[in-house]
């Protein structure tokens, strides 16, 4: 029998203390009963002697001490899962406000997962062809690999996601394909341009929404994209689905996990953000991945903005320490026109190496990708030498690179949000830009590569 | 007598029970019904805090926890290498054959296969009397790794039986009398508290580099073997790559791998590579010299504090056969971190950015475990640790108390650089603040096993490198046409030092790993085009037409050169050079 305890002592921003309780377990789920009928769920933060510390996942607004009455559960916050949620909205607590059906579960899971166990997972190694020549060209994802947006307010990253969403796709397969997507946090116009860009490429059936907006309460911002991570596992690991999850906005998740950390007044880390923050993302970003005895696969494109476009502010750094690489957007490429804004040079993915070259993408890409990179790095330096100096101050050599600077800008990087590049049409746009100099700067191509691909005329 | 407390209060992974006055402090305690592994880090009166090495989720008051007794200790013996281990030596291959692909609670399995059969070979004789690391007799543990079973330490007396065969890890082998007069079973395995450094006979100071093959390092921060190193940097900056670099290719007998806190993907990366490459050495596979303990950012948070312990702890019971080992942490942030995390759990007064007070003095215990020494045991072999540490300061910022403590500890330090890596120079190791204080130390050996004037030719390229970072000043403020040519070429042959000998390609394969007299000879190569070059300019020719020689790609690609090959193609450029320089000599005397 659950019993039922009128014992709440203190409720004070997000937490509710509760006395004189027996058999409650550390991160149980509780339910919190309202004199007007009203239920709210809760978890347990900490068990200290009889008395229990619990986080309320919605606001405490109504909460009585003397009648509201808390009763829990026996087991974590679970969600509902069937094959049946792809095409469905959900609230960020897991209940669909779509005004469908109600799911018939097929089972229910804890959202906070199991570490996967490294032994069993596979390399990510399936090259995905996104369209985007900064992606696929310089910066490759591949299957199961978590690659964040780093953004700033005002930036376009919602139309890259969509554009990633839309473009994916592993060539030469025809596997099963569900996108997650996780609204965290953000307004109903940003949540409502995913969701029509979904209906009108038709995706929307194969995927599965999970809305919190700015207006619903914050601290149900922690199990949002716990949810949808857990959705995604179940397509994935047990439908054997490629899972593509979205999550946006992560800054507006670490600001709920801040609010609740500080209102246990824990020791801070910087910026106020609690010390834990590094582990607690890592157990939501690590759920991505392959593994043993599953066709299927999580990748995973985590968006978040960074503050004053700061990256070294706690969210974009923790995030960069645990992800497979990050791409970041520029506010300058985005007043210059080009779209997608991407900063190509502190943009990485640090998986490309084994998803690409002969057989996955082709025999010259390493060399290619490595190559521009290293001829804009020295291109856009010598445009920074321009401005200060003037160009007849350059050597001849480096007003070359300013120039292909300028070019690979405007051609390869400005492609549109519309444009979907094959891998190919990426690659040779990257020669032709190349060839704007002289053959023997191509220290980083091999030179059968460079006799092979060299653009003849 | 079997100690039992109940549980008071549960706060993430932090457990405090009461009712465990009995109890030692550090004993191993078994938590709940899921018998989830623990460890007591703190007593108040009939209250003990326990850290708990599993997810607690589901624990409450009330549950059962148990006392074994013991302090958390490793398993020592033949069936390490080659193993992945969780922070708390948990055998993750095991575990995903017993649990499946994630790591579900309460798995209890023994860190050494009770049931794989070795063949142990006596060289102890009986009624000798044997010591502290005398050797009892061996076990081929692998193709390159001969296991010495040793004489426990604090341990000694006359072997009463000892006999060679096939055993399993706990079978007896043999007895030993005891001083006391009591008989002890002798095993193919020991344990080892994992908090306690194992005893040596005497520490000596580092005087042989380990080669590492990456260029950057061996010639110009290198490192001693027995010495310590950090490796700190954003991210980005190429960090876990320059780790694998070390731990593929590094000249010692054995490697343990720590992935504390980091990425899944990683050590499976490591856990699917290494069994395919070669080590250069031996020939055979790199697994078979390897020791991983993964916890990784996902897996409990308290383990990751000991995964440091657990790894160091199987590298000193190699050293003490005598072995070469090199420890390499990924990363001793996250450790902190974990460290930091208990702290607050703790409540107990922060020190700097919420780390706690005894931040550096942890630091120092584990770095201070690394050294080269005399082991244990009549023989007086001598073992190795390195201990290689990354750092992962917040920001990039390497003002921060991690990287702050490690650099007051560690002797060589190589500073990660993302402006470099954004260039993709890699490794993005910046040669302006990094260094090594074995330099000087190491200088004889170098001298004897390499070339007499190693010291003087890797001392130019610091200089080199230094007098390119004034010019770049320079050139900055009033651009490249005010420096003189000599100045000129100084820059463009700083910059071929830079992209031809100090940028590496750890994914090409004549690349990866450069032998050090291939080392040596491209040095050579660049200095001896700086060299003629200079006359050259000297002589008339044009510092612009110096530069554009097409004999400079060929030293740009010399690096790639497979070494069979290298000596014949380096003696062709070297006439290049010649050749294309005198010619431009003699052009430019023509016009006069």
């Amino acid at each position: 029998m659950i019993k039922e305890y009128k014992t709440i002592e203190e409720v004070a921003g997000p937490l509710m203390l509760v006395r004189q309780v027996d058999g409650v377990k550390y991160d149980e789920l509780g339910e919190i009963e309202l004199p007007n009928g009203e239920v709210r769920r809760c978890r347990v933060l900490e068990v200290n002697g009889r008395n229990v510390l619990v986080q309320l996942f919605e606001s405490s607004a109504g909460i009585n001490l003397a009648e509201s009455k808390v009763r829990f559960t026996g087991h974590g916050v679970e969600l509902a899962v069937s094959p049946d949620m792809l095409g469905r909205v959900f609230n960020g607590m897991g209940e669909p406000i779509d005004g469908g059906a109600r799911l018939i579960p097929e089972k229910s899971l804890d959202i906070n997962g199991t570490p996967i166990n490294p032994a069993a997972r596979y390399y990510p190694s399936e090259f995905i062809q996104t369209g985007v020549s900064t992606i696929d060209g310089l910066n490759t994802l591949v299957r199961g690999q978590k690659l964040p947006i780093f953004s700033g307010s005002g930036l376009p990253h919602a139309d890259l996601a969509a554009q990633i969403a839309r473009q994916a796709k592993v060539r030469g397969t025809d596997s099963k394909f569900a996108v997650v997507f996780a609204a965290v946090g953000i307004t109903f116009e940003e949540a409502d341009f995913f969701i029509s860009d979904f209906k009108k490429t038709g995706a929307i059936d194969r995927t599965v929404l999970f809305v919190n907006l700015a207006s619903d309460p914050a601290i149900e911002r922690i199990s949002t994209p716990r949810m949808a991570l857990t959705a995604a596992e179940y397509l994935a690991f047990e439908c054997d689905m490629h899972v593509l999850v979205i999550i946006t906005d992560i800054t507006n998740y670490a600001e709920a996990l801040r609010e609740v950390s500080a209102a246990r007044k824990e020791v801070p880390g910087r910026r106020g953000y609690p010390g834990y923050l590094y582990t607690d993302l890592a157990t939501m970003y690590e759920r991505a991945g392959r593994k043993m005895g599953s066709e299927g696969s999580i990748t995973m494109i985590p968006i978040l903005t960074m503050p004053e476009d700061d990256k070294t502010h706690p969210i974009p750094d923790l995030t960069g320490y645990i992800t497979e690489g990050q791409i970041i957007l520029s506010r300058e490429m985005y007043h210059k026109g080009y779209l997608p804004p991407v900063d190509v040079l502190p943009s990485l993915s640090r998986l490309k190496d084994k998803g690409i070259g002969a057989g996955k993408t082709r025999e010259d890409h390493a060399g290619t990708m490595n190559q521009l990179f290293s001829s804009y790095a020295r291109g856009r330096e010598a445009k920074e030498l321009m401005v200060v100096l003037g160009e007849a101050a350059l050597s001849p050599m480096d007003r070359l690179y300013a120039r292909f600077a300028d070019a690979f800008e405007a051609e390869y990087i400005n492609q549109g949000f519309y444009e979907n590049r094959t891998i190919e049409e990426t690659l040779d746009l990257g020669w032709r830009l190349l060839s704007m100099l002289p053959k023997s700067e191509m220290k980083r191509i091999k030179p059968e590569m460079i006799e092979k691909y060299w653009p003849k005329d | 007598m079997m100690i039992e407390g109940k549980i008071f209060k549960v706060s993430g992974p932090l457990v405090i029970a009461e009712g465990m006055r009995q109890a030692n402090m550090f004993d191993v305690v078994r938590v709940g019904e899921k018998r989830l592994i623990g460890e007591i880090i703190e007593m108040h009166g009939d209250r003990a805090s326990i850290q708990v090495y599993e997810e607690t989720a589901g624990i409450g008051r009330g549950d059962v926890v148990v006392s074994t007794g013991a302090p958390l200790s490793v398993e020592l013996g033949p069936g390490l290498i080659t193993n992945i281990y969780d922070g708390i030596q948990r055998p993750l291959e095991a575990m995903r054959l017993k649990a499946g692909s994630n790591i579900t609670k309460g798995i209890d399995e023994p860190a050494l296969d009770r049931d794989r059969v070795w063949h142990f070979e006596a060289v102890a004789q009986k009624g000798n009397l044997v010591g502290p690391g005398d050797v009892l007799g061996y076990v081929q543990e692998t193709d390159v790794i001969r296991h010495k079973i040793m004489v426990p330490p604090k341990v000694s007396g006359a072997v009463l039986e000892l006999r060679s065969g096939n055993f399993k890890v706990t079978d007896q082998i043999g007895r030993l009398r005891l001083e006391n007069g009591e008989s002890m079973p002798l095993t193919l395995m020991q344990k080892w508290p994992v908090r306690v450094a194992r005893p040596y006979a005497q520490k000596l100071p580092p005087v042989e580099p380990m080669i590492t093959g990456q260029r950057v390092i061996d010639a110009l921060f290198p490192i001693a073997k027995g010495g310590t190193a950090c490796v700190p940097g954003p991210f980005g900056s190429g960090k876990t790559v320059v780790q694998h670099q070390l731990a593929k290719w590094s000249d010692v007998d054995l490697v343990v791998y720590i992935g504390c806190g980091e990425r899944g993907n990683e050590m499976t990366d490591v856990l699917r590579e290494f069994p395919e490459l070669r080590d250069p050495r031996t020939g055979k596979s790199l697994m078979e010299r390897t020791v991983l303990i993964a916890n990784t950012s996902d897996m409990p948070v308290a383990a990751r504090e000991a995964s440091i312990y657990t790894g160091i702890t199987i590298a000193e019971y190699y050293r003490d056969m005598g072995y070469s080992v090199a420890v390499i942490a990924d990363s001793t942030s996250r450790w902190a971190e974990a460290l930091r995390e208990m702290s607050g759990r703790l409540e107990e007064m922060p020190g700097e950015e919420g780390y706690p007070a005894y931040l550096t003095s942890r630091l120092a215990q584990f770095y201070e475990r690394a050294g080269k020494v005399v082991c244990l045991g009549a023989d007086g072999r001598q073992g190795a640790l390195s201990a290689i540490g990354a750092v992962s300061p917040q920001g990039g910022d390497i003002s921060e108390p991690v990287t702050q403590a490690t650099l007051r500890i560690v002797k060589v330090f190589w500073g990660l650089d993302s402006s470099l890596a954004y260039r993709r120079h890699f490794p993005a190791i910046n040669w302006l603040n990094s260094y090594s204080l074995y330099r000087d130390r190491l200088a004889p050996w170098f001298a004897e096993h390499v070339s007499k004037d190693w010291m003087e030719l890797t001392g130019r390229c610091m200089k080199l490198l230094q007098v390119e970072a004034e010019l770049e000043e320079i050139v900055k403020l009033v651009g490249v046409d005010a420096l003189s040519a000599e100045d000129r070429l100084t820059l463009e042959v700083a910059r071929s030092l830079r992209e031809d000998f100090m940028q590496q390609n750890a994914f090409e394969e004549d690349d990866s790993y450069t032998q050090l007299d291939k080392q040596y000879a491209l040095m050579s190569l660049v200095f001896d085009f700086y060299e003629q070059a200079r006359r050259a300019v000297a002589d008339g020719a044009d510092v612009q037409k110096v530069t554009d020689l097409p004999i400079r790609e060929r030293i740009g690609r010399a690096k790639a050169v497979p070494y069979a090959e290298c000596e014949r193609e380096y003696a062709a450029i070297r006439r290049a050079i010649g050749e294309q320089l005198n010619a431009l000599v003699a052009a430019a005397q023509a016009e006069v």
